[in-house]
């Protein structure tokens, strides 16, 4: 090895290429199945790559959430939709032109970055110094990042909480399988309808349990 | 299906050991990385192992979707519930100082409770959205 090429270098380099990697097989894969475990797999590459940025709380998340959930999820979409992609009937000149020329704004954008892991970085100099002065002796929490999250930061992650709450109930708008069954205010007493039920067996059911439109059973799973 | 028996056991070996990891992340995050939004994501990943495996007929039997979604609701109201714990003791809004007699361990017990209600919340979405796209029947041509 050269002297000058840290360990850490070269674990930087074997990450970012199998990320490379990862990510050239994706595009160039037609069948979704392993395509999405590969996905997987970027996402294991890239919680490697946090890892190795001290930032191991977040490449915890990357690793549960983005190799073990969304995988599964995805595949569950994959059971629904087939798992052959469609060749496509285009040329690729034009997204390949569009994508070259976004990814070199990207990469002339990073060059305008502060450097990793400097002192002196903008985002060192707000409020990170007060949490990390203060956070030990007003939590007694060692790790720095839980009482910056739950505490300094409650309303964020009360936020992020709502977010999370917001997209199961936006999944189950779309997805779940018919409405619930429903409860109608009719001629002074509540009334079970349930999906599906047409307004003549409404009025045949009203008809003959006139007594009991609360006596009716209410769970249905 | 009954032929897996590896699998099988394997798989039902292994679900405690995920529900008390998640248990490790979740009380262990004030002192290694974790918290709860890992930790619900790794119960729920417990569920959706035993659905893989076993069936989601079986999984619904151990977490029903009710339960899942009354979840995903209840650790939105733990959260926010422990914000106005704090604004009815005195405090503001997620002051987690008045919680206890004194502000350290306010602190603790606030950021406790605001970290189960992630797990919580976490844990039934995760479940829920599963649920959601495996009860889905394809839609044949």
């Amino acid at each position: 090895m050269n002297v000058g090429i840290s360990m850490a270098e070269v674990v930087d380099v074997v990450l970012l290429v199998l990320l490379a990697a990862t990510g050239i097989a994706i595009i160039r894969l037609r069948n979704l199945f392993a395509a999405v475990m590969l996905a997987g797999i970027y996402s294991l590459v890239s919680a490697g790559l946090f890892t190795v940025m001290d930032a191991v709380d977040v490449a915890f998340t990357e690793a549960a959430v983005g190799a073990g959930i969304s995988t599964v999820l995805v595949l569950g979409t994959l059971a629904l939709v087939g798992y052959k992609e469609a060749e496509p009937k285009h040329k690729p000149i034009l997204p390949l032109f569009v994508v070259l020329v976004t990814g070199g704004i990207l990469v002339y954008g990073t060059s305008q970055l502060p450097p990793f892991g400097d002192p002196d970085n903008p985002a060192h100099h707000h409020v990170a110094p007060y949490y990390l002065e203060n956070a030990l002796e007003q939590t007694e929490i060692p790790n720095v990042v839980t009482p910056v999250l739950a505490s300094y930061r409650g309303y964020d992650t009360m936020g992020e909480t709502t977010v999370v709450f917001t997209a199961l109930v936006g999944v189950l708008l779309l997805l779940a399988r018919g409405p619930l069954p429903r409860r109608v205010f009719h001629e002074g007493s509540w009334i079970t309808v349930r999906p599906g039920e047409t307004r003549e067996e409404l009025e045949a059911k009203l008809k003959e349990g006139k007594g009991g439109p609360a006596a009716e059973e209410d769970s249905d799973g | 299906m009954d032929d897996r028996v590896i699998l099988r056991v394997g798989t039902k070996t292994m679900i405690p050991f995920i529900l008390l990891f998640a248990l490790y992340v979740q009380f262990h995050g004030d002192f290694g990385p974790g918290g709860g939004f890992q930790a619900g994501v790794i119960a729920a990943a417990a569920v959706v192992l035993y659905a893989l495996v076993f069936g989601l007929g079986h999984a619904i039997k151990v977490v029903p979707p009710k339960v899942a979604y009354v979840c995903g609701a209840l650790g939105v109201m733990i959260y926010v519930g422990t914000g106005y714990v704090a604004l009815l003791l005195g405090g503001k809004f997620l002051d987690y100082n008045v919680l206890a007699h004194n502000p350290v361990h306010g602190q603790e017990y606030g950021i406790l409770s605001v970290e189960m209600g992630v797990l919580i919340t976490v844990f039934g979405v995760m479940v829920g959205l599963f649920y959601a796209f495996a009860a889905r029947r394809r839609i044949d041509t």
